[in-house]
């Protein structure tokens, strides 16, 4: 797979990420290059095995659905920038 | 050109579970902001998520509910998107491998039974509530609501109107209920509905393009909605035009459907598998312990009744429509066997009738399965009418004498005159001080008869046994 710098502009956009000419060049180089280590190891015959979604072959554990945690407003919201009638402040956002 | 409507529906279902599917947080509804915000629900930096057993196990009761296939392992995934409410830049949700594949729900219109086919039910957590007035041009977030379970049900495009999508979606409103995962309330957004509407020429195979209708939450909106939208389309397409594939927005003021964003700006959600959380792995065991848990299901319920007790589709319908009414109907049945309609009629008629009035619930029904059963025994024994049945069942209901329904009939005096050497007397009665009557019912004026009877009711205050009247009435006339 061959990537372009408009593909590159395009991944950065949707990641909120600001990136001039020169930087999306330099990502482009440095991705391209990530995709070649993909290509050799896709030269490995792995027909016969298992995916895996995860790198351990270990399973999730569970927890009992059970309250656990309390209210403790006051103190995550002593690091906010701005906090109003108990609710976190952001830049105004309608879609 | 006759045009056909295709319609798919996502559900989204709050699970009844206390806490949050990654995190020990509340999911109570209308606590003051963020105080059922824990760090992970904040996504501070460093904190993991671990999932919810409970949240999993009203997952796998659906799918067994609906006949699905239960994938283990199954995978959670990264939805990635910006927006203030979702502080941790991705929703976790599932893509491959979701926990319920395939399915089937039955629905019924005009008493006509169709299959709809589910493609999969998958866990994801939903986003906090941003609020946008007041705050000097700022916006307010709430992460109470953040990382609250959610099981996302998504049809097949198998439905072929809106009637349909509205069966559809109350059939599985109250399958949740049923099997008790999810509370149903759509006020407060435990049930949401969107639909996948499109329109292609009747007779034809291929799928029109697709418009994604958002924000549905009540049954009658959805049914407008796609109403609207899919007239909308139809005018475009016999217009010469061509649907643009987007999501749109229903506002219920205007009863019109409005773009909200259209394909090319469409979010690129990028899943992939969540690192943070191992496969999920369900093992056969646990499937089968859940299994004996479940009710009999309304499916099953609806054909028993139908067969074991002879009642109409429609009704068997009716009382299964809830788990506490059908239950309410077993109660009262196992205490009066064989009178399956009798007690279905007062079910669906003054007890359904009556709740809604007063706009409670069937588990608050101030007449217990006992007592509406005691009140049915001395209609079906003829000791009162069934007039008199509903004055009692009044008293019944505002709670005098204990509900006792022998002392309420004999308080009030609504015993019936069942005795037939006491009907005679009154027929003859009546038929000596109206002898024009009699002549014009001899003469064939049948509404004489329908006159005579009035008045032997009237003189005994409604309290002869109208069927023997009736019938004495009759002999004596036609002799």
């Amino acid at each position: 797979m061959t990537l372009s710098v408009s593909d590159v502009k395009r991944i950065a956009d949707l990641a909120y990420i600001e990136i001039d000419e020169d930087e999306a060049k330099e990502t482009l180089n440095q991705l391209s290059g990530i995709f070649n280590l993909i290509e050799t190891m896709q030269a490995v015959d792995t027909s016969t095995v298992e995916p895996m979604s995860h790198a351990q072959s270990v399973v999730q554990r569970l927890r009992d659905d059970k309250i656990t945690e309390t209210d403790q407003r006051e103190l995550y919201q002593s690091i906010a920038p701005q906090v109003e009638a108990g609710l976190y402040l952001v830049p105004q956002v309608i879609e | 050109m006759q045009w056909e409507i295709v319609i798919g529906l996502e559900v989204h279902a709050q699970l009844s579970t206390q806490s949050k599917i990654f995190s020990g947080s509340s999911t109570a509804y209308g606590a003051a902001p963020n105080t059922q915000a824990s760090v992970i629900d904040l996504a501070l930096p460093g904190v993991l998520p671990v999932l919810n057993k409970g949240a999993v196990e009203r997952a796998i009761k659906l799918g067994l509910s609906v006949g699905a296939k239960i994938n283990s392992p199954s995978i959670f995934a990264r939805k990635n998107y910006f927006y203030p409410d979702l502080p941790k830049g991705y929703q976790i949700s599932q893509y491959e491998l979701p926990v319920v594949q395939g399915g089937n729900i039955q629905i019924q219109v005009d008493g006509i039974e169709k299959n709809v086919r589910l493609t999969r039910a998958h866990l994801e957590e939903d986003a906090g509530k941003s609020l946008h007035e007041d705050f000097h041009g700022m916006s307010g977030i709430d992460l109470n609501r953040a990382g609250t379970p959610l099981l996302e049900i998504v049809s097949e495009p198998d439905m072929r109107s809106s009637a349909e999508a509205v069966a559809y979606a109350k059939t599985l409103h109250a399958l949740v209920r049923w099997i008790g995962i999810c509370d149903g309330n759509m006020q407060e957004g435990s049930f949401r509905c969107d639909a996948n509407v499109s329109v292609r020429p009747r007779g034809t195979e291929t799928l029109g393009t697709r418009c994604e209708i958002k924000n549905l939450n009540s049954f009658r909106f959805l049914e407008k909605a796609i109403d609207y939208e899919a007239r909308r389309q139809i005018e475009i397409l016999e217009d010469g035009g061509s649907i643009r594939q987007e999501t749109r927005l229903y506002d219920a003021n205007k009863d019109e459907t409005r773009t909200m964003r259209t394909k090319e700006d469409a979010n690129d959600y990028r899943y992939f598998p969540d690192p943070d959380l191992l496969p999920l792995e369900i093992p056969q065991s646990w499937i089968d312990q859940i299994k004996q848990t479940l009710p009999e299901l309304p499916q099953a319920r609806r054909d028993r009744y139908v067969s074991a007790f002879a009642l109409s589709a429609y009704d068997a319908s009716v009382l299964t429509s809830s788990r506490e009414m059908a239950d309410y109907f077993d109660a009262t049945l196992k205490q009066l066997p064989a009178q399956a309609k009798l007690c279905a009629n007062w079910i669906m008629g003054e007890i359904s009738g009556q709740l809604n009035k007063e706009g409670i619930e069937m588990t608050a029904c101030p007449i217990t399965p006992a007592q509406l059963a005691a009140l049915l025994a001395r209609i079906h024994d003829g000791t009162i009418s069934g007039k008199a049945a509903k004055t009692v069942f009044e008293s019944m209901w505002n709670g005098e004498l204990d509900k006792n329904v022998d002392a309420i009939i004999e308080a009030k005096g609504l015993k019936q005159i069942s005795d037939d050497s006491a009907i005679e007397k009154l027929v003859d009665q009546v038929l000596a001080a109206n002898a024009q009557q009699v002549a014009d019912y001899r003469n064939g004026k049948e509404k004489a008869f329908n006159s005579l009877v009035g008045q032997i009711m009237k003189a005994t205050q409604g309290k002869a046994n109208p069927a023997q009247v009736n019938a004495m009435l009759k002999k004596k006339l036609d002799g």
